[in-house]
């Protein structure tokens, strides 16, 4: 029996104010939207959703399928870097979908159908202060299907699809238009029926329905459609008041969605979430019993973890507008070769372990720098350990992306110490403070994204509580 | 196997050192040929008369060619050495090696270094090809992690630390102020340094070495030929090499307070030449104060103050030009720049002035206490190399205790 084994999502600390968007242009406009930080892309995000499901994931994933609107790189897939980030096993196929809405749903539906890892991750914009750029979203999702102990067995899987334009986007471009939304309605509202039509022969009883969820870019044909399927099944729309602060997060929507099903779901509910995209396509799940223990996932993030970001901060991370750069020349670019030697550290942030002397080094060294001998070692993974500072610099003569460049000396719980970068940090470091290994973006040399394991702070824990970091890591 | 002394086997015959300054009109060819021809008019010889030349550049020349070409040498033996800012000691240590051999019986160190043609801001070293996974902080940055690990350690509150830092700025400067081969000849005020934009942690531009183009240069000869160029030759009494391995970051025991290379360094140092109490039998020392936490770290890596009290010391004027040891009396890397490969030279050269009383306006009181230590420190806390050498006017062990009155001390 197929279903879902655990599910994750992620949304970055940072907010913008709608009214910061509109207002630039002289307009009003309410709510927020969840802004990735400047080290963030697709990629991350997606790794960040899905790290805490790797171990997991390692022995029990048949493939990784990865879903996003605005993909990092062309030509070269992205999966392959989120599969690496993960340490996943080298015999799985990693499979980027489709730039478009759609493909966050057909990835829960392929990883659905063969027991994977379906990892959605998306940031959103549009025209310079308009309202896709305010209304978007940036953040992730992953959902890792499989058998044995699973919240909830795959039930059914519906498509059906028709040629028509409603919302397009040229690659590369940022402005996403739209048609007439009466136009798109009508076609999404026949698409639904007949999608309804297709779960009802596999037996898919729309009286039986207890909560159901409807995503699409089209406001007005995920209302529409919302409408007929309460009216249908008598269950409630999940999902509803989230767009107004996150944001519509594209592709990693659907992810949101589904998190949002079963974190509200008891034992033994029929679940449907439908995505309205070039098509309409459903997912059929009922939560087992192992629901009921089951923590919930989706990000609650305290008012007071939330980094309000200006507009022009916005538009200089999203590369709209170019910023200052210290007079300092650029880093090289990382060596394709090199990286692959060293893809165990600086993917996956292993190290090892002395087997003479016990002392955790990473990257696993050619020597080990307490006994002198070389080797073996035994692998360690740092990635989803908390460390502690020993010591911490502002750096604001070294090149970035953004300056200042914050980094420090961590030292790992398990052992073991690096130097990294530092990233979403809200007060200055200070020795002894608490971080987490976080998977970015560095610079960006001659089209080369060089990914790198920075560490954020982690929020001291109240007594009897376990650390908290915001959204980032809800285990 | 073990390190042995060189002590008095060979001795430094003629110096020369340029300006330390924005030579926006002179390339690294047009400074070495002049620094060269400045030390061998000091020595009586041509440059032909010298059989081997060693050139200490970190990023101004590649291969000894960098100086055989602007000298025209005919049939020379010219290596270039680096050793990051150890550059320029690495040039003496090699020219000594040779002359204490047997091998040549003239050698000539040269340091040479032209910073001001980048454009950028601070130092810019070369890029070795890698991954991209080494965390590209500056060198401030790099040194600016002493202070927290420091204060943390040693329970120093920040803004003494802070005052500490300040004043290594201000001595420094107000020496550099009296040495018109400095970079920058002004006294600041310690109101200036606190308030100066910061670069990287608690370093602000006043906390940092100048970046300057240079050049220093020495002629080294058997001791016993010395009197044969000069009534007041150095001779060289330890010189003093340890690489760190680079474990700072991995070993969990290095806690950022201090730099093993230079406390084992400084060991080796001060048993070549006999030398039991720095602080009192050195008449001077030039230390690579690349940044202001570094002088103070240094002071106790090369036993000149207590663990954990050399800000204190600091503070209480005891490296002061009037205090008990004189620390980088000519301005040191904080204003005298800092060429990098020439500034090892650079640091023997005030060895060279101070003990041959010929410091002019910021002469110290040097015959009574006959020896002078210079030391180079390249690379970043954790991971780094450090050069000392021990220099000194009359051959023997130093002396236990300084033989005569203390002057102005």
């Amino acid at each position: 029996m197929t279903g879902v084994i655990d599910y994750r999502a992620y949304l970055p600390a940072y907010r913008l104010d709608a009214q910061e968007v509109a207002g630039a242009l002289g307009g009003t406009a309410r709510g927020s939207r969840v802004v990735a930080s400047f080290d963030q892309d697709t990629t991350t995000l997606g790794v960040e959703a899905a790290l805490p499901l790797a171990p997991v994931a390692r022995a029990a994933a048949a493939s990784l399928w990865f879903a996003t609107t605005a993909p990092v790189y062309a030509e070269k897939a992205n999966a392959p870097t989120i599969h690496a980030a993960l340490d996943l096993p080298p015999d799985i196929p990693a499979v980027d979908l489709g730039a478009t809405p759609r493909s966050g749903l057909l990835a829960l539906m392929s990883a659905a159908r063969d027991g994977g890892l379906a990892v959605l991750a998306d940031m959103r914009g549009g025209a310079v202060g308009g309202v896709d750029e305010r209304t978007g979203g940036d953040g992730s999702a992953a959902v890792l299907f499989g058998t044995g102990d699973i919240v909830a067995e795959v039930v059914a899987t519906g498509s059906t699809t028709a040629e028509f334009l409603d919302r397009w986007r040229a690659p590369g471009e940022t402005t996403i238009r739209s048609w007439e939304e009466r136009f798109g309605e009508s076609r999404y509202l026949e698409l639904t029926r007949r999608l309804l039509e297709q779960l009802e022969k596999q037996g898919v009883n729309p009286r039986g329905v207890a909560r159901f969820a409807v995503v699409g870019g089209n406001a007005r044909a995920a209302r529409s459609a919302t409408a007929l399927l309460t009216s249908l099944t008598a269950a409630s729309a999940q999902e509803a008041g989230m767009l107004g602060q996150v944001g519509d997060l594209g592709a990693a929507r659907a992810g949101f969605a589904l998190a949002a099903l079963l974190d509200a779901a008891a034992p033994d509910e029929l679940l449907v979430l439908v995505s309205l995209a070039d098509g309409a396509d459903a997912l059929v799940l009922r939560t087992t019993a192992a629901i009921a223990d089951h923590p919930t996932r989706l990000p609650v993030t305290a008012p007071d973890e939330r980094v309000v970001v200006s507009y022009p901060q916005f538009l200089v991370w999203r590369g709209r507008v170019e910023a200052e750069t210290p007079r300092r020349p650029e880093p090289e670019r990382p060596s394709a070769p090199y990286a692959w030697r060293n893809r165990q550290f600086k993917h996956a942030l292993h190290g090892g372990r002395c087997d003479h002397c016990g002392a955790v080094q990473l990257p696993v060294p050619a020597v080990c720098y307490r006994c002198r001998h070389s080797g073996p070692f035994t692998p360690v993974d740092a990635s989803g350990q908390t460390a502690r500072i020993v010591t911490a610099t502002v750096d604001r003569l070294a090149f970035s992306p953004n300056p200042p460049l914050m980094s420090a000396v961590v030292q790992f719980e398990g052992g073991g110490r690096i130097q990294c970068e530092l990233t979403d940090v809200r007060k200055p470091p200070a020795v002894g403070d608490l971080v987490r290994p976080t998977f970015r973006r560095g610079a960006t040399l001659n089209g080369i994204h060089n990914y790198a394991w920075k560490a954020r702070p982690v929020a001291a824990p109240a007594p009897g509580e376990e650390a908290s970091d915001g959204p980032a890591q809800p285990e | 196997m073990a390190q042995h002394s060189l002590s008095d086997r060979v001795a430094i015959i003629a110096m020369g050192c340029s300006t330390f300054a924005e030579h926006f009109d002179s390339g690294a060819d047009r400074l070495a040929v002049d620094v060269v021809e400045e030390t061998l008019a000091g020595a009586g010889l041509t440059a032909q008369d010298v059989d081997a030349y060693w050139l200490g550049t970190y990023v101004s020349g590649i291969s000894g060619i960098a100086l055989a070409k602007p000298l025209r040498l005919k049939g020379k033996p010219v290596t270039r050495v680096e050793n990051m800012c150890a550059t320029g000691s690495e040039a003496l240590r090699a020219a000594c090696y040779a002359v204490a051999s047997g091998a040549v019986d003239v050698a000539m160190a040269v340091g040479v270094e032209k910073l001001k043609d980048t454009g950028w801001a601070g130092l810019v070293s070369p890029k070795i090809q890698d991954d991209g996974t080494r965390v590209n902080t500056s060198a401030p940055a790099n040194f600016s992690f002493l202070a927290p690990a420091y204060e943390a350690r040693y329970s120093v509150p920040r803004e003494d630390f802070r005052r500490a830092m300040t004043h290594v700025a201000w001595k420094n400067h107000a020496n550099g102020a009296l040495n018109p081969r400095a970079q920058f000849r002004k006294e600041i005020s310690k109101a200036a340094i606190d308030a100066s934009p910061q670069v990287a942690g608690a370093l602000g531009v006043l906390d940092c070495s100048g970046v300057a183009d240079g050049a220093a240069a020495a002629i080294v000869v058997r001791a016993e030929d010395a009197h044969l160029y000069t009534d007041k030759p150095l001779y060289v009494k330890a010189l003093a090499l340890v690489t760190g391995n680079g474990a700072g970051v991995p070993d969990e025991s290095y806690d950022f307070t201090s730099f093993p290379e230079v406390v084992e360094c400084a060991r080796n140092a001060y048993a070549q030449s006999g030398i039991t109490d720095p602080r009192s039998q050195l008449a001077l020392a030039e230390v690579h104060d690349c940044f202001t936490p570094t002088e103070i770290v240094l002071m106790e890596d090369l036993g000149f103050a207590d663990r954990g009290r050399a800000w204190q010391d600091v503070l209480d004027g005891r490296f002061d030009r009037d205090g008990e040891l004189p620390v980088n009396p000519d301005g040191g890397l904080k204003s005298f720049g800092h060429p990098v490969g020439a500034s090892g030279l650079r640091m023997i050269f005030e060895c060279w002035l101070q003990l041959r009383g010929e410091a002019g306006d910021r002469q110290l009181p040097t015959a009574h206490r006959g020896l002078g230590l210079t030391q180079n420190l390249g690379g970043a806390p954790g991971e780094c190399v450090c050069f000392i050498a021990v220099v000194g006017t009359t051959p023997g062990l130093a002396p236990a205790r300084p033989t005569g009155p203390e002057e102005g001390a």
